[in-house]
């Protein structure tokens, strides 16, 4: 159903239930995660930390999501994403979907390769019966489970 | 026709209205070419765009632009993107 979202998150690229305060610490957890299945190297989660100090909340993309991302460039490895749930919600500033209690990390590796995955990653994500499954997911499986 | 869809760095929000837009003119029934750029590609060449779609954070950083500023509040919503684009485009 959701082939590509699932093919974008490597192994040890979702994490559930995480705790975090502030929008670092966000980036952090999908930053790492990024890193962890293969697809950015460290420097990348500083890169996205730098975007948002530098353009605000922006990347608060829809109600309670945020899509932290940096620009392509040679800190990519692989097109991927991770995907972090939050046990408490954190606010980024946004002014129309504060707080946030998913954060998506996107690594791309140029500028259009990725726009069916995108395509996937908003239709699964306008579906708020999708969005309420993964708030109360505690396990990666039943979360791939909602992809196949 | 030429319409820029703007986010910062032109990977992540202004892909989704990028597509969006595409399917709204095609309901719309009208031909434009829709490009996807980051804010700094925006700034230097987005001179040519005849409208420029983006969200409320970046709308001050590109008033410098002759093309007309549409804001997009939900950039995955595409009844709010359709409906902006027929406005903006006097339909």
């Amino acid at each position: 159903m959701f082939e590509l979202l699932d093919a974008a998150l490597g192994e040890g690229s979702i994490l559930l239930n995480q705790e975090a305060s502030t929008v670092a610490e966000c980036f952090t957890l999908a930053g790492n995660a990024l890193e962890v299945s293969g697809r950015t190297t460290p420097e990348y989660t500083f890169e996205m930390i730098e975007v948002f100090n530098e353009l605000g909340p922006y990347m608060v993309i829809a109600p309670n999501i945020a899509l932290a991302h940096a620009r392509p460039g040679s800190n990519v490895i692989s097109t991927g994403l991770s995907l972090v749930t939050l046990n408490k919600p954190v606010e980024f500033g946004s002014k129309k979907f504060d707080p946030v209690n998913i954060v998506i990390g996107l690594a791309a590796v140029d500028h259009d390769a990725h726009i069916d995955l995108m395509a996937e990653l908003s239709e699964f994500f306008m579906n708020v019966t999708n969005v309420n499954f993964l708030l109360q997911a505690d396990e990666v499986g039943n979360v791939r489970a909602l992809f196949r | 026709m030429k319409i820029i869809a703007v986010c910062g760095m032109g990977i992540g929000s202004s892909i989704s209205l990028k597509m969006n837009a595409e399917k709204a003119l095609e309901a719309l029934g009208i031909k434009a070419e829709v490009e996807a750029l980051d804010l700094r590609k925006a700034q230097n060449e987005g001179h040519s765009a005849d409208i420029i779609l983006t969200t409320d954070d970046l709308i001050p950083l590109l008033q410098e632009l002759p093309g007309k500023l549409v804001e997009i509040t939900y950039v995955w919503d595409l009844a709010e993107i359709r409906e902006k684009l027929a406005s903006a485009l006097g339909q």
